[in-house]
């Protein structure tokens, strides 16, 4: 019987499944995948919005009682079923095939506008070569001198929305394909091509360099940040927490919720696929316990360099702004050069105000108070490209610290992609869609592709519109429902004893009295309130996006525009397709299931009746 | 008009006080000065004196020589209303009609054809030495031949494309050696235990009571 079975099912003769060289490789995966882009420019900026240090108490209670058992259950199951998402759901329950869908659709959807992320650090990673810097000045357009938009804003503003993307004024004004971010797009797939090519066999390879070099480039970074004047300011403006005003406000349980489950990347099918290849004894929970609290731990290190640097910026920009009013007060006062300086400005400030102040009050001095300037925060694009871009130009060896940080970015999210494509690639293998006559690496250059053409979307002058609605609907609600099906599906579906044996048969151990009930009963009822608040919250509002343009009357500043209807319907259609295949493949099943059974109940029926001799007969 | 603040010194030219007063400044075609010495040399900053002045008017009537031939002196540069900032004004006479202001188009274009021979003089740049309303004349930037991203890039997609091509061929390589090996195999490895269901690259091993685990897990899933 054994025989019969290896011989008709196998695609070819013994083909094993693949399998992880060592731990370290696959820890290192997990590990890249989970820590990505966000640990550096959503986390920080989060600690700072919600008072710093008190931001950590909500943070960590949705670690410990939603994203450990939520990221335990996903790396055990597929450690146990030894298949990606879809085939993992579908041997639970036929019925639940549509979460495995689900995750792959969402995967999918992720990684065109993630790679595009990618494509814009290449662009300022190629850029970052050049001396200057372009994005330090306004660069020397014609004749008749340097373009007014740059004049009006920033040249580090200029350089992001008019050199890199182009930008168009709204979002419905699509504006032509960009095409040097076009090559940056397709150089960045081909780098994930190349460490994808033949699934976990080169991932394994290419991730001992990218998990582990962003570490390396954040401890440079940490070093070279503290040294540096207004560090210290901005590390405390961060971490002085505030308590009570922040633990009052709803919108940061749901923040920090929603931050410990996308940061774990969780229901994207990933990390099923990931420890599918692992051995059957393996001890997932250690696992699980070591790559959450890294992802954690890098979260909190990413943000102390972080904020030394932007309290570097924040110093550097109030003493320019110091300069600029001593300027204008020598140019109009006709004092000697270098007269007033930052110790003495007050005291002269006071003497010109006493016998002129109609003329002082005419120079419109601006106020230079550092702590306006640490308020200027951003997160995600805004905080790589325009505001670290801009401290990077006041730091001595500007070349060689922006490669660095545009090649830790790289780094970090090319882990995550390996995740992302996983998700995808995983269950279309195990569903052996892909023909027996096409070698991996052939799909995989598919896949590399396919999803290359669709992501040129992104590279429209409109581009950066589209991702943030990719962004913020693809990457939020589907996720919560999905998760949601998972836990249920394992706990209620799959049964929490039936699970647990299968824990200890890998483990050794069964899963302890905190996981159960996590599992049964805490971590579904945080996932409910969290989409319910989530929903909400969105539908609260009609969504407004920041459009950059240069007609607009406070010019520099982004123009708040609502999304106009067919956009938001765009959006709503974004959020609900990923979560369409739950219900519809249930439904589909649940016909399939009362027609076969319609026609066993039929009378007459012999059950050994081998209908394919009718013709015979 | 100027407060006390400013001590108004008048350079008296050659030509007389009463002279002075009605060409300079003349507005229309005379220009402001200003010079921030200290914050352009820190420590070397030199002491803005009379001979430096000299400089100066010696220095724009070169590039009034420069810009249109006539015989300027450093008579024709006037000068007056010199502040402590240090800052002046100065209007440019003819040389060949000294009651005769050049007008002030001529003189700005002259500034800005030898702005840098000018900057150069004291030592400083466009943003210490600030004609007040001529522009700064900008350096025409250098033509690059590639921007230099394009060459990063190329450097980068020509490893990644080599890489892939390598990858492509040794896996090709690979599969060949593999078709020739698995034809002589075929015997051994139908009684290996390979079993897709559960994918299990070893064989099945046998719990300690004798029961084939391979099977546990997948009896109750047999029913829809």
């Amino acid at each position: 019987m054994m025989k019969s079975l290896s011989h008709g099912s196998l695609p070819s003769l013994c083909e094993e499944r693949a399998k992880w060289d060592n731990k370290i490789q696959y820890l290192l995966t997990c590990i890249g995948f989970a820590v990505g882009l966000g640990n550096v420019w959503r986390f920080p900026y989060l600690c700072q919005t919600y008072g710093g240090g008190a931001f950590l108490i909500p943070y960590l209670i949705a670690l410990v009682f939603e994203g450990l058992p939520l990221l335990y259950l996903e790396l055990a199951i597929g450690q146990k079923l030894r298949k990606g998402s879809i085939g993992v759901w579908n041997t639970i329950s036929p019925y639940l095939g549509g979460v495995g869908v689900a995750s792959m659709i969402v995967s999918f959807l992720v990684s065109l506008f993630y790679n595009t992320l990618l494509a814009w650090v290449l662009w300022y990673f190629f850029h970052s070569f050049e001396e200057p810097l372009p994005w330090k000045e306004c660069p020397f357009e014609s004749v008749t001198g340097t373009d007014i938009n740059c004049e009006d804003s920033t040249p580090v503003n200029y350089f992001w929305y008019r050199k890199t993307l182009n930008i168009t004024a709204n979002i419905e004004t699509n504006g032509p394909l960009q095409w040097q971010i076009i090559l940056c797009l397709a150089t960045a797939w081909a780098i994930v091509y190349i460490c994808f090519i033949r699934g976990i066999e080169t991932i394994g390879k290419a991730v001992y360099i990218t998990a582990t070099f962003p570490y390396l480039v954040l401890t440079i970074f940490l070093i070279r940040a503290l040294t540096l004047p207004g560090a210290t300011s901005g590390l405390m403006y961060l971490f002085t927490p505030e308590v009570s005003p922040t633990l009052k406000n709803p919108k940061v349980w749901l923040d920090a919720a929603t931050q410990i489950f996308f940061s774990l990347s969780l229901a994207f099918g990933g990390l099923i696929a990931f420890s599918s290849y692992n051995p059957p004894k393996n001890n997932c929970e250690m696992d699980a316990l070591l790559v959450g609290c890294i992802n954690s731990a890098t979260s909190l290190y990413a943000s102390i360099p972080i904020f030394s640097i932007l309290g570097f910026k924040a110093h550097s920009d109030s003493n320019n702004c110091q300069y600029r009013n001593i300027l204008a007060l020598t140019n109009e006062f006709d004092i000697g050069d270098q007269n007033i300086t930052l110790e003495n400005y007050d005291n002269w400030l006071k003497d010109l105000n006493g016998t002129y102040a109609d003329r002082v009050a005419r120079l419109d001095l601006k106020d230079c108070n550092i702590e306006s300037f640490l308020e200027q925060s951003a997160s995600g694009t805004g905080l790589a490209f325009i505001v670290f871009t801009e401290a990077v130009i006041e730091m001595p060896g500007s070349q060689v610290w922006a490669v660095l940080f545009f090649i830790m970015l790289f780094s970090l999210g090319l882990s995550s992609m390996f995740g992302n494509l996983e998700g995808v690639l995983t269950p279309l293998l195990d569903l052996n869609m892909v023909p027996k006559w096409m070698p991996k690496e052939l799909f995989t250059g598919l896949l590399c592709v396919v999803s290359f053409t669709v992501a040129l979307i992104f590279t429209m002058g409109s581009g950066n519109y589209w991702l943030e609605i990719f962004n913020s609907y693809v990457g939020s609600v589907p996720l919560l429902v999905i998760a949601f099906f998972e836990i249920i599906a394992v706990a209620y579906i799959y049964g929490i004893r039936r699970f647990s044996c299968d824990i200890e048969e890998m483990t050794g151990s069964k899963p302890n009295i905190f996981w159960q009930a996590c599992w049964t009963v805490v971590s579904p009822l945080m996932l409910l309130v969290v989409f319910v608040a989530y929903v909400v919250i969105q539908a609260m509002e009609h969504p407004t996006y920041p459009a950059w343009n240069p007609e607009y009357v406070d010019f520099p500043m982004t123009e708040d525009q609502p999304y106009p209807d067919w956009v938001f319907a765009i959006c709503v259609l974004l959020s609900t397709l990923p979560c369409i295949p739950i219900p519809i493949v249930a439904l589909y099943k649940f016909i399939q299931f009362t027609v076969q059974k319609s026609r066993r109940e039929h009378p007459g029926q012999n059950p050994y009746e081998n209908d394919g001799y009718l013709s015979d007969l | 008009m100027f407060p006390r603040l400013h001590f108004a010194v008048c350079f008296t030219a050659v030509l007389g006080p009463t002279l002075v007063h009605t060409l300079c400044p003349d507005t229309a075609d005379g220009y402001k000065v200003r010079l921030s010495i200290k914050t352009a040399l820190g420590d070397d900053a030199y002491k803005w004196d009379e001979s430096e002045m000299f400089l100066f008017r010696a220095t724009l009537a070169f590039a009034m020589r420069k810009y249109n031939q006539k015989p300027y002196e450093v008579s024709d540069v006037l000068v007056c209303n010199e502040t402590q900032r240090v800052s002046f004004w100065f209007v440019v006479t003819d040389p060949e009609n000294t009651s005769e202001l050049i007008s002030g188009k001529d003189v700005e274009r002259a500034v800005r054809i030898s702005r840098n021979r000018i900057n150069n003089a004291f030592l400083l740049t466009d943003e210490t030495l600030e004609f007040l309303n001529i522009p700064p004349t900008l350096a025409v930037p250098a033509e690059s031949g590639t921007p230099p991203w394009l060459i990063v890039f190329g450097v980068v997609i020509g490893v990644v494309g080599v890489g892939i091509i390598a990858l492509l061929i040794s896996s090709f390589i690979q599969k060949r050696r593999k078709k020739g090996v698995t034809e002589g195999e075929e015997e051994d490895c139908e009684e290996e235990a390979c079993d897709k269901g559960n994918g299990v690259s070893h064989p099945v091993e046998e719990g300690a009571d004798g029961v084939n685990r391979g099977f546990v897990g997948d009896i109750p899933f047999t029913k829809l």
